[in-house]
């Protein structure tokens, strides 16, 4: 294919002495560039490295396999198709795992809302928190110190008996379930063992239409202070602030029962 | 030299590179590289011979490699493509030994 006909042979350096032997030809031919039959012989052995390098590269990615006999390949696959159904068998799990997860964290962070919720009526109920809302504020004055624990006992329980969602007295004292009130020797009361005088203040959140009418009938609390010598004024208001609050005390005796 | 540079330059893009071969070429590329090879092998021994012509060599580096992928072509549609490109290889094998013992007793005189 490529045997170099005599007839066609020229010399490639311009030089062209024949006498030159074989390695001095190479040799000049390494020391002095340029010819044009150099740069054709460049390229093409350029074309040459770049094909054999390429080949030699595909050659060593696929030659695992070259030599494996049928048997080996098909328990090649079997083993690879194997393990790729047990990885999608993980992902299922993992993704069911993800969305139990998933559901957890909702459901948690609903019933940390609804905690939250209980907890904040819960507080305003025990009087651990403040509150704010529509009221009313009643002011009992009283010069001849004839209002006592009876009467505003009464009073409480009429605003209570209305719906009275939280109840302060004088500003200072919060009434909870737990508080008492007692007569004082000076003609004052105790609440919860704050010492309160009058005039009485007592601010109730709630409806303040329903509460002011509970207050005032026949026989009920105006009568009854009137007929102790002393003043009532009912304020009706939009918003009722109340910011004392009760010390809660662990309970010393009482331990929750079992809900069913 | 020039030759010696293209060369370097031919491995040196392939290593960069890393082309990939593609599907259709698959079969072809390592027979066509070693008539290549038997080619430039000739094209150094015609050239120590002092016969070097650039246009033999071009016409034998092209023709060398068109019959070679044609011959494995055949082959591989006659369902004889191995044992054919298996004789390719050995034929060129035996033209690259002779030409590279005739080189070798062109440099070092043995």
């Amino acid at each position: 294919m490529d045997a170099p006909r005599p007839a066609a042979a020229t010399p490639v350096e311009p030089s062209g002495r024949e006498d030159l032997d074989g390695r001095a030809r190479l040799l000049a031919a390494l020391r002095k560039p340029g010819s044009r039959g150099q740069v054709v012989a460049g390229l093409l052995l350029a074309a040459v490295g770049f094909a054999g390098v390429t080949q030699v590269q595909a050659n060593r990615k696929d030659d695992t396999y070259v030599g494996a006999r049928q048997g080996d390949l098909i328990q090649l696959i079997n083993t690879l198709s194997l393990a790729s159904d047990r990885a999608e068998a993980q992902i299922t799990k993992l993704e069911k795992t993800r969305d139990a997860l998933g559901n957890d964290t909702q459901a948690r962070r609903t019933a940390l809302l609804r905690a939250r919720q209980q907890a904040d009526t819960l507080g305003i109920l025990a009087g651990t928190m403040p509150a704010e809302g529509p009221g009313v504020r009643v002011t009992v004055s009283d010069k001849n110190t004839g209002v006592g624990t009876n009467q505003l006992i009464d009073g409480l329980q009429e605003l209570r008996d209305a719906g009275a969602e939280v109840i302060e007295l004088n500003d200072s004292v919060r009434v909870v379930a737990s508080t008492y009130l007692e007569d004082t020797t000076g003609g004052g009361v105790l609440a919860d063992g704050t010492p309160l005088g009058p005039p009485y203040v007592i601010d109730a959140i709630g409806d303040p239409h329903t509460l002011a009418t509970a207050l005032d009938f026949t026989g009920g609390f105006i009568s009854e202070i009137r007929g102790v010598g002393g003043t009532v004024t009912v304020q009706r208001l939009a918003t009722v602030q109340i910011t004392s609050l009760h010390k809660v005390q662990a309970p010393k005796y009482a331990e929750p029962g079992l809900t069913r | 030299m020039i030759a010696a540079i293209g060369l370097l330059l031919g491995v040196f893009l392939g290593l960069l590179l890393q082309p990939s071969v593609p599907v259709w070429l698959d079969p072809y590329l390592p027979i066509a590289v070693v008539a290549a090879l038997d080619a430039v092998f000739g094209a150094l021994r015609a050239f120590l011979d002092g016969i070097f012509d650039d246009k033999v060599f071009v016409i034998s580096f092209v023709s060398n490699v068109l019959i070679a992928a044609l011959i494995v072509y055949l082959g591989d549609k006659l369902g004889v493509g191995g044992q054919l490109s298996t004789g390719v290889i050995v034929v060129l094998g035996i033209r690259i030994f002779s030409n590279v013992a005739a080189i070798r007793r062109h440099i070092f005189h043995a």
